[in-house]
């Protein structure tokens, strides 16, 4: 007992050092001793924590918009006549071929698009799409559910990925970005306090495409309307994009030569920068677009072929505009459009005030109880004291080995824990000091008062235990750590209630042989 | 040493004879409590209601509530609440949910740090949407549900029906007067507030179970005697022990309640409520039941009696 007290304080020296000397010290230690502080929650660091989520919705959207390219693509090859356009529908896109034979050839050629899926979890491979004749003259091809889910988790992979880029590029700041249920991805910055440029960060999805613009001939399902960011009015886009922002290789912010505005100067990597001198060089005087999230941000005239792989974008773009453009643009575009649905921000004084708070509340708790113990008591109070004390070792200790995070409300629960910590010395005491009165001998006593006890102890502490964990399952962020200091707590409790205790009182009785009990 | 005894020795109360007058208060309480809940209906906290929730303290001098309430208003988004929060420097502004999705939330926001960001430190921002608001308050119903299941199907398995009812009928009782203690103080009630419901019905569980097998084990002793009697005589036996630790966590959770800051303020004034509550439930509540189950210190002889004679039976007819 007395080593495992000396390990579980061993664990905790870690927590009060400087970030600093615990380097040092997780390098001189062989790596399976474990040298870790306790995590702090946000709560008590302070530092910005907020959930995002994928609009799944779009992901789909983006998916079935690619199918409608490729179909064109693969039908525009084979040179199939289709009468109309290619025409969206639910989850898929559809195509109207008149001639039956056409129809036979097109579905031929359109099967390379159907892929399989595998699908870790089961195993079964699934397909992508659903291509089916469907009766009266069309051809439909729908995205199977496998296929759906697939791209949902690329995409909140990608949208990681890009995040990261975006907040951590150097790989420096303590930056915490993981996925939370199906669709959701919880970004969380310890020690910043102004989240106003965090998200602007996250919130962009900074979808980059070179369009050409409309010519008045191009049917109408091949064109859309977009949104000028300089607000002069909707420009007629064609919906093909030519380059993507992809194939960025880097951008960086600078200054217009010419007017000296802020701008962003890109360079293309060597496929963007072909596809770029080819689109630029077919298409000499007509305007093309570039979009940044759906918006025309410029809409340039094509004077020569550029085949340089190099560019800039201009917009009328302040210094800190450019400058966030271009973070963006390097770390990459989100795959899908991402809404904060929750932001939970503590500035790092109030962190500090609370875990003061909580010190104070734990010490004078503890005080306060302990004295209590005493008076009530005497020198059995002194061992359950004791027993209290490594009991408050442990639940740090073993915080610090789980890697557990506290809270405030851990805090709390730690209290409280110190609370009912002392119940099962109470139950054991008042057991034994019953059967005394009852005429037992002082050693038959202690024995009943332990072994009755114990099954009520258990039972007890059951209840509390399944209440933590439920509290667990459902609770979430600080609600989760009171759950776990509870839990944790109980464990503890009854351990060091029940056999450090019974050490203690062995140890005395055999020392002292009394013949009365002191309770 | 002369040791404090809070709880006397032997005490001998008839706690039996109050349950006439102890059921109908916890009875008209819990119906007041349901009655507060419906009609006033209590403070939701953000994580329930969405919302924005921001902790201001003043940059020089103490925080003007009533200015700062007048330019928040002017904002447009919506009402706006204003409380102290401790210092007379700090103050914590509320709006509501603004329409227009998780995009107006943010923005909100925004329009906030522009308004105040001046003259005020930010202390804290919280802003919760209204999916993960909606998703909050389906996951603390569903968490109290599966809890009372979870009670009910420990006592199924730990004690016979007519414990079992007593037991559950004490723990409902706690947690409606814990609802009502809310409506009441109208303190904030949020996730943590979930919390301190949960362990409350731990808590009370835990008394509960002391109380009912303390019972069990005198039932077996002395058959000849009442349940009044009998029930009268294990509350007394277990009395010490439920006030002492009543008291041991009291003091903790006092500690907590003043010292703990603002944040737990809640949480601590609801977990001493239930302390008290759950006390008062485990020695008049739960264990006068089995009186009106008509439960009898040999009612459980009779009916293992009659199991094993109907082995026996069953063995002479093979």
């Amino acid at each position: 007992m007395l080593a495992v007290t000396l390990a579980a304080l061993l664990l905790l020296v870690p927590s009060f050092l400087s970030p600093a000397t615990l380097d040092s010290l997780k390098k001189s230690l062989p790596s399976f001793v474990p040298a870790r502080a306790i995590v702090l929650g946000l709560d008590l660091q302070g530092g910005a924590h907020v959930l995002m989520e994928v609009d799944s919705a779009s992901v789909t959207k983006a998916q079935v918009e690619t199918l409608r390219d490729d179909v064109r693509g693969k039908l525009r090859e084979g040179k199939v006549s289709i009468s109309g356009g290619i025409g969206m529908i639910a989850r898929g896109v559809q195509v109207r071929i008149a001639d039956a034979n056409e129809r036979a050839r097109a579905l031929q050629l359109l099967a390379p698009l159907n892929q399989t899926i595998g699908n870790v979890l089961s195993g079964a491979a699934g397909h992508s799409l659903d291509i089916r004749d469907a009766g009266d003259g069309t051809v439909q091809l729908v995205l199977t559910d496998a296929a759906i889910n697939d791209k949902i988790r690329h995409a909140v992979a990608q949208s990681i990925e890009v995040l990261n880029r975006r907040i951590n590029p150097g790989g420096t700041t303590e930056s915490n970005i993981q996925q939370q249920g199906v669709d959701r991805v919880l970004v969380e910055v310890p020690g910043l306090q102004d989240t106003t440029k965090l998200k602007e960060l996250l919130g962009a999805t900074a979808k980059l495409e070179f369009r050409l613009l409309a010519d008045p001939g191009d049917p109408p399902t091949d064109v859309e309307s977009l949104p000028q960011q300089d607000k002069s009015g909707p420009l007629a886009v064609q919906k093909q994009v030519m380059v993507s922002g992809e194939d960025l290789t880097d951008a960086q912010p600078g200054f217009d030569q010419q007017n000296n505005e802020p701008d962003v100067n890109f360079s293309f990597n060597l496929r963007g920068g072909q596809r770029f001198g080819q689109v630029t060089s077919e298409n000499i005087g007509r305007r093309f677009a570039i979009v940044l999230d759906d918006k025309v941000i410029s809409a340039p005239v094509i004077r020569s072929a550029i085949t340089g792989g190099r560019g800039q974008i201009t917009g009328n773009f302040t210094v800190e505009q450019a400058d966030n453009l271009a973070i963006l643009l390097r770390a990459g575009a989100l795959p899908a459009k991402m809404t904060i649905v929750e932001e939970r921000t503590v500035g790092p004084g109030l962190g500090q005030d609370s875990i003061d708070a909580g010190k104070r509340a734990a010490i004078v708790g503890g005080i306060l109880v302990i004295c209590y113990m005493l008076a009530t008591y005497g020198i059995f109070g002194v061992f359950a004291d004791l027993a209290l004390a490594v009991h408050i070792v442990f639940i740090f200790a073993s915080m610090a080995l789980l890697g557990a995070t506290l809270t405030l409300p851990g805090i709390a629960g730690v209290v409280f824990t110190i609370g009912m910590a002392v119940d099962s010395n109470v139950l054991i005491y008042e057991r034994i000091r019953e059967e005394s009165h009852m005429g037992r001998s002082v050693i038959s006593a202690l024995d009943a008062g332990f072994k009755r006890a114990f099954a009520t102890i258990i039972d007890s502490n059951v209840t509390m235990f399944v209440a933590a964990v439920i509290l667990y399952l459902f609770g979430s962020g600080p609600v989760r750590g009171f759950a776990v200091s509870l839990g944790l707590g109980i464990l503890t409790s009854v351990i060091t209630a029940v056999t450090m205790t019974r050490m203690m009182i062995a140890t005395w009785y055999r020392y002292k042989r009394p013949t009365t009990l002191p309770i | 040493m002369k040791l404090l005894r809070l709880a006397p020795e032997n005490t001998k109360f008839g706690f039996m004879r109050f349950r006439r007058v102890s059921y109908p208060l916890s009875a008209f309480l819990s119906i007041v409590s349901v009655a507060l809940f419906v009609f006033v209906g209590m403070n939701f906290g953000i994580d329930f209601s969405g919302g924005t929730q921001v902790e201001l303290r003043a940059k020089s001098g103490i925080a003007d509530l009533a200015a700062l309430r007048a330019k928040g208003e002017q904002l447009g988004l919506g009402a706006v609440e204003v409380q102290r929060s401790g210092a007379e420097t700090d103050a914590v502004l509320r709006l509501g949910l603004q329409p227009g999705g998780e995009a107006a939330q943010q923005s909100a926001v925004g329009k906030l740090r522009e308004a105040f960001g001046e003259a005020y430190e930010f202390r804290s921002v919280d802003a919760v949407g209204p999916r993960v608001s909606g998703e909050l308050v389906q996951k603390g119903t569903l968490g109290i549900v599966v809890s009372i299941l979870a009670v009910l199907t420990y006592l199924w398995f730990r004690f016979e029906w007519q414990f079992a009812i007593g037991a559950i009928i004490g723990t409902m009782h706690d947690l409606l007067l814990t609802v009502g203690f809310f409506c009441v103080t109208q303190l904030e009630f949020n996730t943590t507030s979930i919390a301190a419901i949960l362990t409350i019905v731990g808590y009370s569980l835990n008394e509960t179970v002391v109380v009912l097998d303390r019972i069990r084990e005198v039932m077996r002793k002395y058959k000849r005697l009442s349940t009044a009697e009998i029930v009268d005589m294990s509350v007394n036996a277990v009395l010490p022990r439920t006030i002492m630790t009543a008291t041991t966590v009291f003091l903790a959770l006092t500690a907590l309640f003043f010292l703990g800051g603002h944040v737990i303020r809640s949480f601590s004034a609801a977990m001493i409520w239930g302390i008290f509550v759950a006390t008062y439930s485990s020695i008049f509540i739960c264990s006068p039941i089995l009186i009106y189950l008509g439960v009898r210190a040999d009612t459980f002889d009779r009916e293992s009696a009659d199991a094993s004679q109907g082995v026996a039976t069953s063995k002479a007819k093979v």
